[in-house]
Protein backbone atom coordinates (compact mmCIF):
# COMPACT_ATOMS: atom_id res chain seq x y z
CA UNK A 1 0.00 0.00 0.00
CA UNK A 2 1.58 3.22 -1.12
CA UNK A 3 1.76 5.96 1.51
CA UNK A 4 2.27 8.61 -1.10
CA UNK A 5 1.15 8.44 -4.67
CA UNK A 6 1.86 11.18 -7.16
CA UNK A 7 0.13 10.58 -10.46
CA UNK A 8 0.69 12.61 -13.64
CA UNK A 9 1.09 15.78 -11.62
CA UNK A 10 1.56 18.99 -13.58
CA UNK A 11 1.75 22.37 -11.94
CA UNK A 12 1.26 25.63 -13.75
CA UNK A 13 2.43 28.89 -12.34
CA UNK A 14 0.92 32.12 -13.50
CA UNK A 15 3.36 34.94 -13.97
CA UNK A 16 2.97 38.33 -15.47
CA UNK A 17 1.40 41.67 -14.79
CA UNK A 18 -1.11 40.74 -12.14
CA UNK A 19 1.33 40.70 -9.26
CA UNK A 20 1.75 43.72 -7.04
CA UNK A 21 -0.55 45.90 -9.08
CA UNK A 22 -3.45 47.82 -7.69
CA UNK A 23 -6.97 48.10 -8.93
CA UNK A 24 -6.12 51.39 -10.63
CA UNK A 25 -3.18 49.91 -12.52
CA UNK A 26 -5.24 46.83 -13.41
CA UNK A 27 -8.00 48.90 -14.98
CA UNK A 28 -5.49 51.10 -16.81
CA UNK A 29 -3.65 48.12 -18.24
CA UNK A 30 -6.87 46.39 -19.25
CA UNK A 31 -7.98 49.52 -21.07
CA UNK A 32 -4.66 49.89 -22.85
CA UNK A 33 -4.54 46.21 -23.67
CA UNK A 34 -1.23 46.01 -21.87
CA UNK A 35 -2.27 43.26 -19.47
CA UNK A 36 -0.48 39.99 -20.00
CA UNK A 37 -0.53 36.80 -18.02
CA UNK A 38 1.90 34.11 -18.96
CA UNK A 39 1.76 30.48 -18.06
CA UNK A 40 4.74 28.68 -16.77
CA UNK A 41 4.78 24.97 -16.18
CA UNK A 42 6.95 24.30 -13.17
CA UNK A 43 6.27 20.58 -13.28
CA UNK A 44 4.99 18.40 -16.07
CA UNK A 45 3.64 14.92 -15.77
CA UNK A 46 5.45 13.72 -12.68
CA UNK A 47 4.60 10.21 -11.52
CA UNK A 48 6.00 8.26 -8.62
CA UNK A 49 4.87 6.43 -5.52
CA UNK A 50 6.46 5.70 -2.18
CA UNK A 51 5.93 2.87 0.26
CA UNK A 52 6.06 3.12 4.02
CA UNK A 53 9.58 3.70 5.34
CA UNK A 54 11.08 4.62 2.00
CA UNK A 55 13.24 7.68 1.55
CA UNK A 56 13.10 9.56 -1.70
CA UNK A 57 15.75 11.98 -2.83
CA UNK A 58 14.83 14.58 -5.41
CA UNK A 59 17.73 15.79 -7.48
CA UNK A 60 18.03 18.28 -10.28
CA UNK A 61 19.58 21.61 -11.08
CA UNK A 62 18.16 24.93 -9.93
CA UNK A 63 14.72 25.64 -11.34
CA UNK A 64 13.96 21.99 -11.97
CA UNK A 65 10.65 22.25 -10.14
CA UNK A 66 11.71 20.43 -6.98
CA UNK A 67 10.33 22.86 -4.43
CA UNK A 68 7.10 23.30 -6.38
CA UNK A 69 6.59 19.57 -6.45
CA UNK A 70 7.15 19.43 -2.70
CA UNK A 71 4.55 22.14 -2.20
CA UNK A 72 2.04 20.02 -4.07
CA UNK A 73 2.96 16.96 -2.04
CA UNK A 74 2.62 18.94 1.19
CA UNK A 75 -0.80 20.20 0.13
CA UNK A 76 0.21 23.85 0.06
CA UNK A 77 -0.46 24.00 -3.67
CA UNK A 78 -3.00 22.11 -5.66
CA UNK A 79 -1.69 20.45 -8.81
CA UNK A 80 -3.14 21.94 -11.98
CA UNK A 81 -3.46 18.44 -13.38
CA UNK A 82 -3.06 15.04 -11.85
CA UNK A 83 -3.51 13.76 -8.33
CA UNK A 84 -1.56 13.54 -5.12
CA UNK A 85 -2.71 10.87 -2.70
CA UNK A 86 -1.32 10.86 0.82
CA UNK A 87 -1.96 8.78 3.86
CA UNK A 88 -1.23 9.93 7.39
CA UNK A 89 0.13 13.13 8.83
CA UNK A 90 2.61 15.19 6.93
CA UNK A 91 5.27 17.63 8.12
CA UNK A 92 6.97 19.82 5.58
CA UNK A 93 10.10 21.85 6.06
CA UNK A 94 10.38 24.22 3.16
CA UNK A 95 12.82 27.08 3.39
CA UNK A 96 13.42 26.56 7.03
CA UNK A 97 13.61 29.84 8.83
CA UNK A 98 10.44 31.20 7.29
CA UNK A 99 7.19 30.92 9.14
CA UNK A 100 8.74 31.90 12.42
CA UNK A 101 7.94 35.13 14.17
CA UNK A 102 11.06 37.13 14.88
CA UNK A 103 9.66 38.94 17.89
CA UNK A 104 8.50 35.85 19.76
CA UNK A 105 10.91 33.87 21.89
CA UNK A 106 12.36 30.54 20.89
CA UNK A 107 9.95 28.78 23.22
CA UNK A 108 6.89 30.56 21.83
CA UNK A 109 8.03 29.92 18.28
CA UNK A 110 8.39 26.21 19.01
CA UNK A 111 4.79 26.06 20.15
CA UNK A 112 3.66 28.16 17.21
CA UNK A 113 5.37 25.89 14.72
CA UNK A 114 4.05 22.85 16.56
CA UNK A 115 0.54 24.24 16.29
CA UNK A 116 0.99 24.88 12.58
CA UNK A 117 2.13 21.31 12.09
CA UNK A 118 -1.06 20.26 13.81
CA UNK A 119 0.11 19.18 17.25
CA UNK A 120 -1.75 19.77 20.46
CA UNK A 121 -0.49 21.88 23.30
CA UNK A 122 -0.19 18.87 25.57
CA UNK A 123 1.91 17.02 23.02
CA UNK A 124 4.19 20.04 22.70
CA UNK A 125 4.48 20.31 26.49
CA UNK A 126 5.72 16.74 26.52
CA UNK A 127 8.15 17.02 23.65
CA UNK A 128 9.37 20.58 24.10
CA UNK A 129 12.35 19.67 26.26
CA UNK A 130 13.64 17.07 23.87
CA UNK A 131 13.20 19.49 20.96
CA UNK A 132 15.33 22.11 22.69
CA UNK A 133 17.88 19.51 23.76
CA UNK A 134 18.22 18.23 20.23
CA UNK A 135 18.56 21.73 18.78
CA UNK A 136 21.15 22.54 21.47
CA UNK A 137 19.38 25.80 22.25
CA UNK A 138 18.88 25.35 25.98
CA UNK A 139 20.56 28.68 26.80
CA UNK A 140 18.53 30.56 24.20
CA UNK A 141 15.01 29.47 25.11
CA UNK A 142 13.76 32.88 26.15
CA UNK A 143 15.62 34.95 23.61
CA UNK A 144 13.72 36.61 20.76
CA UNK A 145 13.93 34.45 17.68
CA UNK A 146 15.52 37.16 15.54
CA UNK A 147 18.62 37.13 17.73
CA UNK A 148 19.48 33.59 16.71
CA UNK A 149 21.98 32.84 13.98
CA UNK A 150 20.61 31.32 10.80
CA UNK A 151 22.19 27.98 11.68
CA UNK A 152 20.43 27.97 15.03
CA UNK A 153 17.11 28.80 13.37
CA UNK A 154 17.35 25.86 11.00
CA UNK A 155 18.42 23.60 13.84
CA UNK A 156 15.29 24.49 15.74
CA UNK A 157 13.09 24.01 12.68
CA UNK A 158 14.60 20.63 11.97
CA UNK A 159 14.28 19.52 15.59
CA UNK A 160 10.59 20.41 15.75
CA UNK A 161 9.72 18.72 12.48
CA UNK A 162 11.70 15.57 13.18
CA UNK A 163 10.76 15.05 16.83
CA UNK A 164 7.05 15.20 16.24
CA UNK A 165 7.07 11.90 14.31
CA UNK A 166 5.04 12.56 11.19
CA UNK A 167 4.08 9.80 8.79
CA UNK A 168 5.51 11.74 5.88
CA UNK A 169 8.40 14.14 6.37
CA UNK A 170 9.45 16.58 3.68
CA UNK A 171 12.87 18.21 3.88
CA UNK A 172 13.91 20.87 1.41
CA UNK A 173 17.62 21.66 1.60
CA UNK A 174 17.42 21.13 5.30
CA UNK A 175 20.30 18.86 6.04
CA UNK A 176 22.82 21.15 4.43
CA UNK A 177 22.49 23.64 7.27
CA UNK A 178 24.12 23.71 10.63
CA UNK A 179 27.70 22.87 11.43
CA UNK A 180 29.33 19.52 10.74
CA UNK A 181 28.49 18.07 14.14
CA UNK A 182 24.83 18.95 13.84
CA UNK A 183 24.69 17.63 10.30
CA UNK A 184 25.95 14.26 11.52
CA UNK A 185 23.40 14.28 14.29
CA UNK A 186 20.55 15.19 11.96
CA UNK A 187 21.51 12.49 9.48
CA UNK A 188 21.48 9.98 12.30
CA UNK A 189 18.08 11.30 13.33
CA UNK A 190 16.84 10.92 9.78
CA UNK A 191 17.86 7.27 9.74
CA UNK A 192 16.06 6.80 13.03
CA UNK A 193 12.87 8.36 11.64
CA UNK A 194 12.98 6.16 8.57
CA UNK A 195 13.62 3.11 10.70
CA UNK A 196 10.54 4.11 12.67
CA UNK A 197 8.51 3.72 9.50
CA UNK A 198 8.18 7.31 8.31
CA UNK A 199 8.30 8.08 4.63
CA UNK A 200 10.69 10.88 3.85
CA UNK A 201 11.34 13.12 0.89
CA UNK A 202 14.63 14.93 0.75
CA UNK A 203 15.73 17.61 -1.64
CA UNK A 204 19.43 18.16 -1.66
CA UNK A 205 22.13 19.45 -3.94
CA UNK A 206 24.59 17.12 -2.31
CA UNK A 207 24.68 13.99 -4.45
CA UNK A 208 26.72 12.20 -1.81
CA UNK A 209 24.07 12.85 0.83
CA UNK A 210 21.26 11.61 -1.39
CA UNK A 211 23.25 8.50 -2.29
CA UNK A 212 23.94 7.71 1.36
CA UNK A 213 20.50 8.38 2.79
CA UNK A 214 17.94 7.63 0.12
CA UNK A 215 16.83 4.42 -1.49
CA UNK A 216 14.82 6.00 -4.30
CA UNK A 217 15.68 8.98 -6.45
CA UNK A 218 13.57 11.27 -8.61
CA UNK A 219 15.50 13.26 -11.17
CA UNK A 220 13.86 16.42 -12.46
CA UNK A 221 15.05 18.86 -15.08
CA UNK A 222 13.15 22.02 -16.02
CA UNK A 223 9.92 20.46 -14.79
CA UNK A 224 10.36 17.22 -16.69
CA UNK A 225 10.78 13.88 -15.02
CA UNK A 226 14.04 12.44 -16.31
CA UNK A 227 14.03 9.32 -14.21
CA UNK A 228 12.69 7.64 -11.09
CA UNK A 229 14.40 4.67 -9.61
CA UNK A 230 17.03 3.25 -7.29
CA UNK A 231 19.40 5.69 -5.68
CA UNK A 232 22.75 4.07 -6.39
CA UNK A 233 22.62 3.98 -10.16
CA UNK A 234 20.73 7.25 -10.68
CA UNK A 235 23.10 9.20 -8.48
CA UNK A 236 25.97 7.90 -10.54
CA UNK A 237 24.29 9.02 -13.76
CA UNK A 238 23.39 12.40 -12.26
CA UNK A 239 26.98 12.94 -11.17
CA UNK A 240 28.13 12.12 -14.70
CA UNK A 241 25.57 14.58 -16.06
CA UNK A 242 26.85 17.28 -13.70
CA UNK A 243 30.40 16.53 -14.88
CA UNK A 244 29.15 17.05 -18.47
CA UNK A 245 30.02 13.46 -19.15
CA UNK A 246 26.46 12.64 -20.16
CA UNK A 247 23.62 14.55 -21.81
CA UNK A 248 20.04 14.49 -20.59
CA UNK A 249 18.96 12.49 -23.64
CA UNK A 250 21.56 9.84 -22.99
CA UNK A 251 20.52 9.68 -19.35
CA UNK A 252 16.89 9.26 -20.34
CA UNK A 253 17.78 6.62 -22.86
CA UNK A 254 19.75 4.74 -20.22
CA UNK A 255 16.89 4.74 -17.75
CA UNK A 256 13.86 4.65 -20.05
CA UNK A 257 13.63 1.05 -21.32
CA UNK A 258 12.54 -0.43 -18.02
CA UNK A 259 8.95 0.21 -17.13
CA UNK A 260 8.70 2.66 -14.26
CA UNK A 261 12.17 3.85 -15.05
CA UNK A 262 14.08 1.32 -12.97
CA UNK A 263 17.63 1.97 -14.10
CA UNK A 264 20.19 -0.64 -15.06
CA UNK A 265 22.69 -1.37 -12.36
CA UNK B 1 -3.89 47.26 24.63
CA UNK B 2 -4.48 50.38 26.72
CA UNK B 3 -4.42 52.48 23.61
CA UNK B 4 -7.11 50.50 21.87
CA UNK B 5 -9.43 51.37 24.76
CA UNK B 6 -8.18 54.93 25.08
CA UNK B 7 -8.48 55.81 21.42
CA UNK B 8 -12.28 55.37 21.18
CA UNK B 9 -12.55 57.33 24.43
CA UNK B 10 -10.50 60.17 22.99
CA UNK B 11 -12.58 60.14 19.81
CA UNK B 12 -15.62 60.32 22.01
CA UNK B 13 -14.15 63.28 23.87
CA UNK B 14 -13.45 65.12 20.62
CA UNK B 15 -16.94 64.49 19.26
CA UNK B 16 -18.52 65.46 22.54
CA UNK B 17 -16.65 68.77 22.53
CA UNK B 18 -17.37 69.55 18.90
CA UNK B 19 -20.96 68.41 18.47
CA UNK B 20 -22.62 69.05 21.83
CA UNK B 21 -23.35 72.61 20.68
CA UNK B 22 -25.16 71.41 17.56
CA UNK B 23 -26.93 68.21 18.49
CA UNK B 24 -26.46 67.76 22.23
CA UNK B 25 -29.25 70.08 23.29
CA UNK B 26 -32.03 68.26 21.53
CA UNK B 27 -30.81 64.68 21.96
CA UNK B 28 -31.37 63.11 25.39
CA UNK B 29 -28.37 61.28 26.88
CA UNK B 30 -26.17 62.66 24.15
CA UNK B 31 -22.93 61.22 25.61
CA UNK B 32 -24.38 57.72 25.58
CA UNK B 33 -25.85 58.36 22.14
CA UNK B 34 -22.39 59.30 20.83
CA UNK B 35 -20.71 56.43 22.65
CA UNK B 36 -23.06 53.86 21.09
CA UNK B 37 -22.07 55.05 17.64
CA UNK B 38 -18.39 55.24 18.42
CA UNK B 39 -18.28 51.88 20.12
CA UNK B 40 -19.72 50.02 17.14
CA UNK B 41 -18.00 51.98 14.44
CA UNK B 42 -14.51 51.87 15.95
CA UNK B 43 -14.81 48.12 16.45
CA UNK B 44 -15.83 47.68 12.82
CA UNK B 45 -13.10 50.02 11.63
CA UNK B 46 -10.34 48.36 13.65
CA UNK B 47 -11.40 44.82 12.85
CA UNK B 48 -11.74 45.28 9.10
CA UNK B 49 -8.72 47.57 8.74
CA UNK B 50 -6.43 45.10 10.45
CA UNK B 51 -8.21 42.08 9.01
CA UNK B 52 -7.53 43.32 5.49
CA UNK B 53 -3.76 42.89 5.77
CA UNK B 54 -3.91 39.73 7.91
CA UNK B 55 -3.66 37.24 5.07
CA UNK B 56 -1.06 39.13 3.08
CA UNK B 57 1.26 39.79 6.01
CA UNK B 58 1.31 36.08 6.77
CA UNK B 59 2.16 35.10 3.21
CA UNK B 60 5.47 33.76 4.50
CA UNK B 61 3.59 31.19 6.52
CA UNK B 62 0.84 29.98 4.22
CA UNK B 63 3.21 29.55 1.28
CA UNK B 64 5.40 27.25 3.37
CA UNK B 65 3.05 25.48 5.74
CA UNK B 66 -0.31 23.96 4.95
CA UNK B 67 -2.55 25.89 7.34
CA UNK B 68 -6.18 26.97 6.94
CA UNK B 69 -5.89 30.47 5.57
CA UNK B 70 -8.81 31.99 7.43
CA UNK B 71 -7.01 31.42 10.73
CA UNK B 72 -4.98 34.61 10.31
CA UNK B 73 -8.12 36.68 10.00
CA UNK B 74 -9.82 34.93 12.90
CA UNK B 75 -6.88 35.58 15.21
CA UNK B 76 -7.01 39.28 14.35
CA UNK B 77 -10.73 39.30 15.05
CA UNK B 78 -10.28 37.65 18.43
CA UNK B 79 -7.83 40.40 19.27
CA UNK B 80 -10.25 43.18 18.30
CA UNK B 81 -13.07 41.40 20.12
CA UNK B 82 -11.06 41.58 23.35
CA UNK B 83 -10.51 45.30 22.80
CA UNK B 84 -14.21 45.67 22.11
CA UNK B 85 -15.04 43.89 25.35
CA UNK B 86 -12.84 46.27 27.33
CA UNK B 87 -14.39 49.31 25.67
CA UNK B 88 -17.83 47.87 26.34
CA UNK B 89 -17.05 47.79 30.08
CA UNK B 90 -16.11 51.47 29.93
CA UNK B 91 -19.32 52.07 27.98
CA UNK B 92 -21.46 50.62 30.78
CA UNK B 93 -19.53 52.74 33.27
CA UNK B 94 -20.42 55.82 31.23
CA UNK B 95 -24.05 54.70 31.12
CA UNK B 96 -24.15 54.75 34.92
CA UNK B 97 -22.62 58.22 34.97
CA UNK B 98 -25.13 59.38 32.37
CA UNK B 99 -28.05 58.22 34.55
CA UNK B 100 -29.18 55.32 32.35
CA UNK B 101 -31.39 52.77 34.09
CA UNK B 102 -30.27 49.22 33.49
CA UNK B 103 -33.07 46.83 32.52
CA UNK B 104 -33.20 43.12 31.71
CA UNK B 105 -33.32 44.16 28.06
CA UNK B 106 -29.58 44.80 28.16
CA UNK B 107 -29.15 41.05 27.76
CA UNK B 108 -30.44 41.49 24.20
CA UNK B 109 -27.31 43.51 23.39
CA UNK B 110 -25.65 40.13 22.88
CA UNK B 111 -27.54 39.90 19.59
CA UNK B 112 -26.10 42.99 17.87
CA UNK B 113 -22.65 42.15 19.30
CA UNK B 114 -22.80 38.67 17.80
CA UNK B 115 -24.03 40.13 14.50
CA UNK B 116 -21.26 42.71 14.53
CA UNK B 117 -18.56 40.10 15.17
CA UNK B 118 -19.81 37.89 12.33
CA UNK B 119 -20.24 40.89 10.06
CA UNK B 120 -16.65 41.97 10.79
CA UNK B 121 -15.38 38.49 9.96
CA UNK B 122 -17.35 38.49 6.71
CA UNK B 123 -16.06 41.88 5.61
CA UNK B 124 -12.57 40.85 6.76
CA UNK B 125 -12.71 37.73 4.59
CA UNK B 126 -13.72 39.74 1.53
CA UNK B 127 -11.17 42.49 2.13
CA UNK B 128 -8.24 40.23 2.96
CA UNK B 129 -8.87 38.21 -0.20
CA UNK B 130 -9.19 41.35 -2.34
CA UNK B 131 -6.08 42.82 -0.75
CA UNK B 132 -4.01 39.90 -2.04
CA UNK B 133 -5.11 40.72 -5.59
CA UNK B 134 -5.21 44.50 -5.44
CA UNK B 135 -2.91 46.27 -3.02
CA UNK B 136 -4.55 49.68 -3.40
CA UNK B 137 -7.78 48.40 -1.85
CA UNK B 138 -6.59 49.83 1.44
CA UNK B 139 -6.77 53.41 0.15
CA UNK B 140 -10.20 52.87 -1.31
CA UNK B 141 -11.31 51.23 1.89
CA UNK B 142 -10.15 54.12 4.07
CA UNK B 143 -12.17 56.49 1.92
CA UNK B 144 -15.13 54.17 2.10
CA UNK B 145 -14.99 53.87 5.89
CA UNK B 146 -14.98 57.66 6.15
CA UNK B 147 -18.10 57.78 4.01
CA UNK B 148 -19.61 55.03 6.13
CA UNK B 149 -18.85 56.95 9.29
CA UNK B 150 -20.77 59.99 8.08
CA UNK B 151 -23.62 57.79 6.88
CA UNK B 152 -24.01 55.97 10.18
CA UNK B 153 -25.53 58.81 12.17
CA UNK B 154 -22.88 58.56 14.84
CA UNK B 155 -23.14 62.14 16.08
CA UNK B 156 -26.43 63.31 14.57
CA UNK B 157 -29.98 62.02 14.58
CA UNK B 158 -31.87 61.11 11.44
CA UNK B 159 -35.17 62.53 12.71
CA UNK B 160 -34.72 65.60 10.54
CA UNK B 161 -34.84 63.59 7.31
CA UNK B 162 -37.98 62.60 5.44
CA UNK B 163 -39.37 59.10 5.94
CA UNK B 164 -37.91 57.83 2.66
CA UNK B 165 -34.40 58.98 3.51
CA UNK B 166 -34.73 57.46 6.96
CA UNK B 167 -35.49 54.13 5.30
CA UNK B 168 -32.32 54.45 3.24
CA UNK B 169 -30.32 54.45 6.48
CA UNK B 170 -31.59 50.95 7.14
CA UNK B 171 -29.51 49.74 4.20
CA UNK B 172 -26.39 50.47 6.21
CA UNK B 173 -25.65 47.48 8.47
CA UNK B 174 -23.43 49.54 10.77
CA UNK B 175 -26.32 51.92 11.34
CA UNK B 176 -28.54 48.96 12.23
CA UNK B 177 -26.10 47.77 14.90
CA UNK B 178 -25.79 51.27 16.35
CA UNK B 179 -29.54 51.79 16.27
CA UNK B 180 -30.12 48.52 18.09
CA UNK B 181 -27.75 49.59 20.88
CA UNK B 182 -29.45 52.97 21.21
CA UNK B 183 -32.93 51.49 21.30
CA UNK B 184 -32.03 49.14 24.12
CA UNK B 185 -29.80 51.43 26.14
CA UNK B 186 -31.42 54.84 25.76
CA UNK B 187 -35.04 54.12 24.84
CA UNK B 188 -35.30 50.75 26.63
CA UNK B 189 -37.39 49.33 23.77
CA UNK B 190 -36.84 46.18 21.77
CA UNK B 191 -36.60 46.60 17.99
CA UNK B 192 -39.12 44.81 15.80
CA UNK B 193 -38.67 41.27 14.56
CA UNK B 194 -38.06 42.67 11.05
CA UNK B 195 -35.19 44.72 12.37
CA UNK B 196 -33.63 41.53 13.73
CA UNK B 197 -34.14 39.71 10.46
CA UNK B 198 -32.65 42.55 8.45
CA UNK B 199 -29.49 42.38 10.55
CA UNK B 200 -29.26 38.62 10.15
CA UNK B 201 -29.72 38.94 6.39
CA UNK B 202 -26.86 41.45 6.16
CA UNK B 203 -24.58 39.15 8.13
CA UNK B 204 -25.47 36.09 6.06
CA UNK B 205 -24.85 37.90 2.77
CA UNK B 206 -21.47 39.27 3.80
CA UNK B 207 -20.19 36.09 5.46
CA UNK B 208 -21.48 34.09 2.49
CA UNK B 209 -19.56 36.19 -0.03
CA UNK B 210 -16.44 36.05 2.16
CA UNK B 211 -16.51 32.27 2.51
CA UNK B 212 -17.19 31.85 -1.19
CA UNK B 213 -14.15 33.98 -2.07
CA UNK B 214 -11.90 32.05 0.27
CA UNK B 215 -13.16 28.76 -1.09
CA UNK B 216 -12.78 29.81 -4.68
CA UNK B 217 -9.34 31.40 -4.40
CA UNK B 218 -7.92 29.14 -1.69
CA UNK B 219 -5.42 27.50 -4.04
CA UNK B 220 -4.74 30.66 -6.03
CA UNK B 221 -3.69 33.12 -3.31
CA UNK B 222 -0.27 31.57 -3.62
CA UNK B 223 0.36 32.94 -7.10
CA UNK B 224 -0.19 36.52 -6.07
CA UNK B 225 2.29 36.89 -3.25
Amino acid sequence: MAVLEVKNVSIRYMTGDFKDIGLKEYVMRKLKGDYHVREFWADRDITFSLERGEMLGIIGTNGAGKSTLLKAVAGIMEPTKGKVKRQGSIAALLELASGFDGDLTVRENSYLRGAMLGYTRRFMDETYDSIIDFAELKDFQDRPFKQLSSGMKSRLAFSIASLVQPDILILDEVLSVGDGAFRKKSEAKMREIIAGGATTILVSHSVRQVEELCDKVLWLDKGRQIAFGGAQSLCGLYQRYLDKDLTLEQAEALTAPQAGGAPPS
Amino acid sequence: MAWSVLSPLLTLLVMKMVFTQFFGRTTPHYTTYLFCGNLIFSCFNESTGQGMTSLMSNAGIFTKVNVPKYLFLLSKNVQTLINFGLTLCVFFLFCILDGITFTWKFVLLLYPVACLVLFNIGVGLILSALFVFFRDIQYLWSVFTMLLMYMSAIFYTIDGYSYNVQCLFLLNPIYLFIRYFRKIVIEATIPTIWFHLLMTADVIIVVGIGCWMYKKYNARFLYYV
